[in-house]
């Protein structure tokens, strides 16, 4: 275990200079001159076009796939189909990729992709595309996860068995991929102690993570095999050992340099245009560049899962809750893989519970695969929850924030899922928000108030980096995780904040699979803690080699220099009367020291504090449109401490209307044909400026003594707690609670008119 | 196979000829012919913004127009924005309030704010919010490009 996981170093009296200013992002000179390169910015000399062939069909046999009259075409240079995919088992991990890449026996959704074309032009590359015949025969098709589970539904996989079921059960063909189930205590003996009981199911649609930039890559094999991949990724080196997996490549061969990411929330974690423009690539012996349309990412790229669930809690008189139960359904697209055991882990995960129950289904349909989204499976979950405990607080006549503040949970808590909570900050986040201005003033005339607490893990796991120091003493940085929205200028804020030297002196750049071992997905607000915590072991390395080096130049012990402020300095007089040594003093002088000085970490990181956060929303309905309106959002959420607080305060916001994007408008509508009907942000439509008002945030900072600056990831929890907070709000302004997302006016309007009908409706 | 088309237009003050096909969009021709990949593209059907640019010092979706309609026309993108070293007021607001993240929608936002502060130098949050609200941005929830485009302004006026 590497050093720093034991002793971070965490110093709570230490006094910053660089962490927690907000100086302008080093990457941000490129973004605001049109400089930076994205995925679809990389051109190279000779390069084709790779177009899609998909099917029109939500489920299908293909039987046969006829190219030869697009391979005549002048100017097409390949075609690709699943005959050129190396033949791997489905129901395998790498199988079900491969698949997703490209159909095989069967096409699972609408979009899914049967050929593809690689051609001098993209009119070429389409019209090459129509002289594709593909022979299907078309098998009924299911989309909705209910119905998928239903005893006569159109099953997608022969070979599929519910895991987690046992008796006659376990041997029926099914669409369910798994039955979980995770307890603790018993719940229903737990609920016999309940003054109050509330019940209620919920759905959720699947929502897109609505990435503005379209996947892109380009794909350079040459005639030895080699292969250069240029691609916008959350996961370079998870992609690099995908592709080797699904096309029999090997690692040594192939390198994939990541562009700069233009959004992926999740969804640019896994492949869709790489293996295909490899495999063109290789057969056209030309570079070949696969740029998705936003139809094709609305169509084929993974969606989020959506959900059907059932959630059960109840308390005493007093606010304490005795008991939970849930039930989870989540669909998952034709494969498995939704990350939905997020769900049950982390649903309750704030509140001091004894006895819960949860059991959790996924569901394969005829959609696309999903892919993950900041906190993966958890919003959906705790839509459910937080709606139920606020409706609790309501019943017994408590304060919604004080009835959370009682159940609250605290250091020493055991989870569900077996972690014992060191230091967490969701008590403070609570008083914060209690303390805020948002939360003191009243709520106004006509308006509805609602909260809602959100949780993530935060995660850290196998990160490597290395930081170089140059003979004019400034450092670069590099990193193996993307950069999502600034991290590259929070790892130079910490190493010049360890070096004590400003921040203009130090960059980061983003490395290519061949540049750095292992990095794990960039995902699970992970990134600033783990890189963060690379960046400052190798930094640490750095200095204890700069002190070194500048004992060896004065010729005295090694303990007898110190590091500080960017200079070795004697230790005390009695070591010698030197001139402090600069960092350039020393960098410059290596030739004649022992060589050029770098630091270089590679961990399995640890010590990741989860994140809780609290959000207020106050929301205007009118009443005869059944239009909601958020007038006015605060989001208080635990960051350890905020490195670059401007940049904290952006995820917050952002995920907050991504949040608010999913509770009233986004979902993905299907006809009866089993084909989307909303491909496009003019119908499915994610919020725009003039829908939401300014995002209030309050940064609570209770430190992670894991963290050498205390720091916890902040990226995932303001998506958790959205849709449930804005419920509440509406429930507050019409009297009922919408329980179904998207919140659109024609359902709030109808809730409307059954809260005048049943007296329920509040006057204004 | 049908000859592409000879046309001449001038981007950011420079003259430029290019030869296209008649479907392909004004923002093909930017960034598969001229190169000037600064202006990008989100969805291609005048939903995102992220391809904005001024055509004849009209804000316009680049890929709405026909490259074929832009023949002696004068367009601006975001490569002609800042002059020389010196950034536009909105560069340097967004980069000092933190105004974008990933940055796939900013050159975008920017070309629409500037169109917005050339006609209108003092707008309210109201009227910045549906100026903008063509030009998706998944990423920041807005905040801090509104807060970056009112900071600009009121510098471009002096205030």
């Amino acid at each position: 275990m590497s050093a720093i996981l034991e002793k971070p170093g965490f110093n709570p009296d230490r006094k910053y200079k660089i962490i927690g200013t907000s100086p302008v992002k080093h990457d941000g000179f490129d973004k605001v001159t049109g400089r930076a390169k994205f995925a679809a910015d990389f051109f190279l000399p000779g390069m084709l076009i790779g177009k899609f062939l998909r099917s029109p069909h939500p489920h299908a046999f293909v039987r046969k796939i006829d190219v030869s009259r697009a391979e005549k075409l002048a100017g097409v240079k390949a075609v690709v189909t699943r005959d050129d995919f190396p033949e791997l088992k489905p129901g395998t991990g790498g199988g079900d990729m491969s698949r997703i890449a490209m159909a095989r026996e069967k096409v699972y959704w609408e979009g899914h992709p049967v050929a593809a074309v690689a051609a001098v032009s993209e009119t070429i590359a389409r019209k090459a595309l129509k002289l594709i015949k593909v022979d299907y025969e078309v098998l009924p098709h299911v989309i909705d996860p209910v119905a998928a589970m239903a005893p006569n539904a159109p099953i997608l996989h022969d070979y599929l068995r519910t895991k987690g079921v046992k008796g006659p059960d376990a041997e029926k063909k099914t669409n369910v991929v798994e039955r979980l189930e995770l307890s603790v205590g018993d719940a229903e003996e737990g609920f016999k102690e309940a003054d109050v009981v509330v019940e209620h199911t919920y759905d959720t649609k699947p929502m897109h993570q609505g990435y503005i930039e379209p996947q892109s890559s380009v794909a350079n094999v040459s005639e030895d095999g080699q292969v250069e991949l240029w691609c916008c990724t959350q996961a370079p080196w998870v992609y690099r050992d995908r592709l080797t997996e699904i096309l029999k490549l090997d690692s040594a061969k192939i390198r994939i340099q990541q562009s700069e990411l233009g959004g992926g929330f999740g969804g640019k974690t896994t492949f869709y245009t790489e293996p295909v423009a490899i495999l063109l690539s290789k057969k056209a012996k030309a570079p070949v560049k696969m740029t998705l349309t936003r139809v094709e990412v609305m169509k084929a790229t993974g969606p989020v899962s959506g959900t059907q669930t059932r959630t059960k809690m109840g308390c005493k008189k007093d606010g304490t809750i005795v008991a939970a139960d849930s039930e989870l359904i989540f669909q998952t697209g034709p494969y498995t893989g939704s990350a939905f055991t997020n769900a049950p882990q982390a649903m309750f995960t704030r509140y001091e519970l004894k006895n819960v129950k949860t059991v959790s289904y996924e569901v394969v349909s005829n959609r696309p695969k999903v892919s993950s989204f900041r906190a993966p499976c958890v919003p959906q979950a705790v839509f459910g929850v937080e709606d139920v405990v606020s409706e609790l607080a309501k019943k017994i006549g408590m304060d919604p924030i004080d009835f959370r503040l009682k159940n609250a949970i605290k250091e020493g808590h055991k989870t569900i899922y077996g972690e014992t909570f060191t230091k967490i900050g969701f008590i403070e986040t609570l008083e914060a928000a209690k303390a805020c201005d948002h939360y003191k003033s009243p709520v106004p005339k006509g308006q509805g108030r609602g909260v809602a607490c959100g949780f993530w893990f935060n995660r850290g796991g196998e990160t490597t980096g290395t930081v170089n120091l140059a003979p004019d003493g400034t450092v670069n940085i590099i990193l193996g995780t993307a950069d999502v929205a600034g991290s590259r200028m929070s790892m130079s804020m910490m190493a010049a904040e360890e070096f004590g030297i400003p921040v203009d002196r130090v960059r980061s750049i983003l490395a290519d699979t061949h540049s750095l071992g292992y990095n794990r997905v960039t995902a699970g607000s992970r990134t600033t803690f783990s890189s963060g915590m690379i960046v400052v072991d190798a930094t640490r390395k750095i200095i204890a080699e700069l002190t070194r080096r500048a004992a060896k130049i004065w010729g005295v012990p090694e303990d007898g220099v110190i590091f500080e402020d960017g200079h070795c300095r004697p230790a005390s007089s009695n070591v010698g009367n030197f001139e402090p040594l600069s960092m350039k003093d020393i960098a410059s002088k290596t030739t004649y020291t022992m060589g050029a000085i770098s630091g270089h970490s590679e961990m399995n990181v640890t010590g990741a504090g989860p994140g809780f956060g609290l959000h207020i929303v106050d929301v205007k309905v009118d009443r005869e449109t059944g239009l909601t309106q958020i007038m006015r959002y605060t989001v208080v959420e635990d960051a350890g401490k905020a490195i670059s607080p401007m940049q904290v305060e952006g995820q917050y916001q952002g995920g907050a209307v991504q949040g608010i994007g999913w509770a009233l408008n986004e979902e993905y509508i299907y006809g009866a044909d089993g084909k989307l009907q909303n491909a496009g942000f003019l119908d499915y439509r994610m919020p725009v400026a003039s829908d939401v008002p300014m995002i209030d945030t309050v940064i609570v900072e209770v430190p992670n003594p894991k963290h050498p600056f205390g720091l916890r990831g902040v990226g995932e929890v303001p998506v958790t707690p959205t849709m449930a907070a804005v419920g509440n709000a509406i429930g507050e302004c019409i009297g009922i609670r919408p329980r179904s997302l998207p919140m659109t006016p024609p359902k709030v309007l109808k809730l409307i008119e059954e809260a005048e009908a049943k007296g329920l409706l509040p006057k204004h | 196979m049908s000859k592409k088309h000879h046309l001449a237009m001038n981007v950011n003050g420079d003259d430029y000829e290019f030869l296209c096909e008649t479907h392909q969009s004004l923002l093909d021709v930017l960034r598969d012919e001229l190169m000037l990949t600064g202006t990008k593209e989100g969805c291609a059907t005048g939903d995102c913004g992220a391809c904005s640019v001024t055509l004849d010092g009209r804000l316009a979706c680049s890929c709405l127009v026909l490259a074929v309609e832009c023949e002696g026309a004068k367009i601006g993108t975001i490569e002609g924005m800042a002059r020389g070293d010196v950034l536009h007021p909105l560069q340097r607001n967004f980069l000092e309030l933190n105004g974008l993240q990933c940055g796939i929608c900013t050159p975008g936002i920017l070309i629409a704010a500037r169109s917005l502060l050339e006609r209108n130098p003092d707008p309210s949050e109201t009227e910045i919010r549906y100026w903008l609200a063509g030009n998706l941005c998944r990423c920041t929830g807005y905040d801090k490009i509104i807060r970056s485009v009112q900071a600009a302004a009121k510098e471009m006026r002096g205030a």
